[in-house]
């Protein structure tokens, strides 16, 4: 349990940026020459750091930047980041598919990895060939692809197709195949990224537990790139967040989504200037702040716990209706959960700022990570209404699987939706 | 499997040009055999006519060059039957230029699999290089079958020469060409896209320059010095020489030969794992 899997020593990784292929006889012919004279590689020292949204200045940026971490044996280790932070580079560096700049990685066993959408098939084999040329690329020798055979085709159900090449299968067949080529090829490391995005839900299922199968069961080592934080909380027992190309935080799961949680919902004061989707809003009356209020000092809400909130706004022009506040639950995947709206009880004579507590009394949410949209205006569902301002998703924030009393919610099942109500009479009539 | 199970590897960029994990190849042996059968079954599966195609196009090609450089333009084919002559010259030409094209594009219609998993990438060309030996043989003995019955018609006389034993060292030689040649243009194609325009009528051309058509003592001596520095040219005169007792056979043009193939097929195995690292990041 304790021997090392992966050490990853100062990695770093650059790329061009734009066009490849223009003016680039020139830059290569420098290049070759500072070799020659052995001297450092120029093109080297140039080069940004990596911000998708921020347009820069030199055709370079490096995509990783000294990436420094160590994975055991039998460990599933999460990586998370937003888009473009560097997680795929980074598995595709440990995959062999492309080389690192500068660094260096020591590896220990046969890795097989399964890298974005499409997998190492070859398009022109059928499925069988290609087992057998995934087998061959993991350097196993025939029987032993043989022996495997039966419970690859049996997990990936696609027995209909296996003797059909490989292009004429649909792109979830293709990462059903890949899924099981790799999961049961036996590696001693397995790499996902975002693979399991195709899949059917069914399929998906199956897959998460075969992983959590492979790590504990059989003791193999994997690492997992999800955006789906639920299934990276479930299945890893060890984060690291990538942000812009540099390691930013490494721990407990639970820690490390949190914070990552935290980061991508802006610093407070800003935040909402940045999600209001239109300009039109915000101008009377202005949302500014909202933050959870959890008890005793905790990051989370409990399951079945009143949820609080303290909602902070100003009133730039005076309103003779009352006010009141609503919003609206939803999903990290934009599932919508529920809305709904407080009474109108906020008094709008006077301009100035304004907080007030908000508190969600007897909602049972299923436990996982979700979103609060939030609105203030006049009128109700019934009537007319009127916002005079909107937010959308104003605040993450987190459900644990733990009640006040210490206990957990067993037998729930994402299907059943969201919302445990247990208000419910029934009575002979 | 246990072998390579928990062996220790080190991932780093690769700082010296001659840091070529030869020795890797080895493990990749049942690879190798995987990508040569597919590319030999590949070559003719959906095909009605199916491995006759290994026959048809030499011998299409042969009676063409039989009409029109043989009778309509008359080039001399050193007294030689003109079927075998030219078919001497294309099943040799024939494999160097097949296994060149391919190669020159191996990166770029490998690009799929390279991009999600990895193997030596060097195992791409050499198993076009080994199936095409396969095609090689074949029509090779498509040629002897030829041959023979030219040698029942009495028209060549087939007389034992040391220069058949050259054959195993002449095919090593066209082998290395077109893999050390292919190797350095699929390198330079992944970032000069124009070369792949060139390779297409650069190898027909380069046809010419080649004793394949014509005997290489039938060339002006203005001239035979563009053709004897075509370090290609000495592996078909031989060829013919061992065969038919024609053709211009020197141990000093072989040895310029074997010369210039081992300089190139080293020029492209580092140029090609050069490459091969970071291939990738710019297709
Ligand atoms: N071949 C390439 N050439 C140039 N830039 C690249 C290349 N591949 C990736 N990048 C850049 O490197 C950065 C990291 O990309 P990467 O694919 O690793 O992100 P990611 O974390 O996997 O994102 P996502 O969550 O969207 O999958 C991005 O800014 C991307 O634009
Ligand atoms: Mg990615």
């Amino acid at each position: 349990m304790s021997k090392n899997a992966i050490i990853v020593r100062d990695i770093w990784k650059q790329y061009r940026l734009g066009q490849v292929g223009t003016g680039t006889l020139k830059n290569d012919l420098s290049r070759l020459w500072y070799k020659f004279r052995g001297k450092e590689d120029p093109f080297l020292k140039i080069g940004t750091n990596n911000d998708r949204s921020k347009k820069s200045k030199d055709d370079w940026v490096w995509a990783l930047e000294n990436i420094d971490f160590n994975v055991k044996e039998g460990e599933v280790l999460g990586i998370i980041g937003r888009n473009g932070a560097g997680k795929s580079t980074l598995l595709k560096i440990l995959s062999k598919i492309t080389s690192p700049t500068k660094g260096e990685i020591e590896v220990y066993g046969r890795v097989a990895s399964l890298l974005e959408v499409g997998t190492g098939f070859h398009p022109d084999l059928t499925g069988r060939e290609n087992i057998y040329l995934n087998g061959a690329v993991l350097g196993m020798r025939k029987q032993e692809i043989t022996a495997k055979l039966d419970a690859i085709i049996d997990f990936s159900g696609v027995e209909g197709y296996i003797d059909t090449p490989v292009k004429r299968y649909s792109s979830g067949m293709k990462m059903r195949l890949g899924f099981a080529v790799a999961a049961f090829l036996e590696p001693d490391i397995l790499i996902v990224d975002e693979v399991l995005a195709v899949g059917d839900a069914e399929f998906q299922k199956k897959c998460l537990g075969k992983i959590k199968n492979v790590s504990s069961e059989e003791g193999r080592t994997v690492l997992f790139v999800s955006h789906n934080l639920g299934a990276v909380k479930n299945l890893t027992t060890r984060c690291i967040m990538l942000e812009h190309g540099k390691l930013v935080n490494e721990g407990k799961p639970e820690k490390v989504i949190e914070e990552y949680l935290r980061m991508t919902t802006l610093p407070e004061n800003t935040f909402f200037e940045t999600k209001r989707i239109n300009e039109f809003w915000g101008k009377e009356i202005r949302l500014t702040k909202i933050t959870p209020i959890f008890s005793g000092g905790l990051s989370f809400f409990h399951f079945g716990e009143n949820l609080q909130f303290e909602v902070c706004f100003q009133i730039h022009k005076c309103i003779v209706d009352k006010l009141r506040i609503g919003c609206t639950v939803s999903t990290l995947d934009e599932r919508p959960v529920l809305s709904m709206m407080t009474s109108a009880v906020i008094e709008a004579d006077m301009i100035g700022n304004r907080n007030y507590k908000l508190k969600i009394n007897n909602l049972r949410l299923f436990p996982g990570s979700y979103k609060l949209s939030l609105s203030i205006g006049i009128g109700s569902f019934q009537e007319t209404r009127m916002e005079f301002d909107v937010v959308r998703d104003a605040l993450v924030f987190n459900i644990e699987n733990l009640t006040e009393s210490g206990n957990a919610v067993y037998n729930w099942r994402q299907d059943y939706g969201n919302v445990l109500h247990d208000h419910v009479d029934l009575q002979i009539s | 499997m246990q072998i390579a199970s928990n062996k220790k590897e080190i991932i780093k960029p690769h700082k010296s040009l001659f840091d070529l994990r030869l020795i890797e190849l080895w493990n990749y042996r049942d690879l190798l055999f995987m990508f040569v059968k597919r590319d030999f079954l590949a070559s003719y599966t959906q095909t009605i006519l199916g491995p006759l195609w290994f026959f048809i196009q030499p011998i299409f090609t042969t009676l063409m060059f039989v009409f029109v450089f043989g009778n309509i333009a008359g080039i001399s084919t050193d007294g030689q039957p003109k079927i075998l002559f030219y078919l001497s010259g294309l099943v040799i030409w024939n494999y160097f230029s097949d296994g060149l094209n391919k190669t020159a594009n191996v990166f770029v219609s490998n690009s799929g699999i390279f991009g999600k998993v990895y193997f030596p990438r060097l195992i791409m060309p050499l198993s076009i290089v080994v199936s095409g030996l396969l095609r090689f043989f074949i029509q090779f003995l498509l040629f002897l079958a030829i041959f023979c019955y030219y040698n029942i018609k009495g028209e060549v006389t087939f007389s034992f020469s040391t220069a058949l034993l050259l054959l195993p060292f002449l095919i090593i030689l066209m082998a290395g060409f077109s893999l050390g040649l292919g190797l350095i243009i699929t390198s330079l194609t992944t970032k000069y896209r124009d070369l792949s325009m060139f390779i297409g009528f650069g190898i027909g051309l380069l046809m010419y320059a080649t004793p394949v058509i014509y005997p290489m003592n039938a060339v002006p001596a203005k001239y035979l010095f563009l053709v004897q520095a075509n370090p290609i040219s000495p592996i078909i005169e031989t060829f013919r020489y061992a065969f038919l007792g024609s053709g211009m056979f020197s141990v000093l043009n072989l040895l310029y030969s074997t010369f210039c193939m081992a300089i190139i097929l080293f020029i492209g195995v580092i140029t090609f794992s050069k490459v091969e690292q970071n291939f990738m990041d710019t297709v």
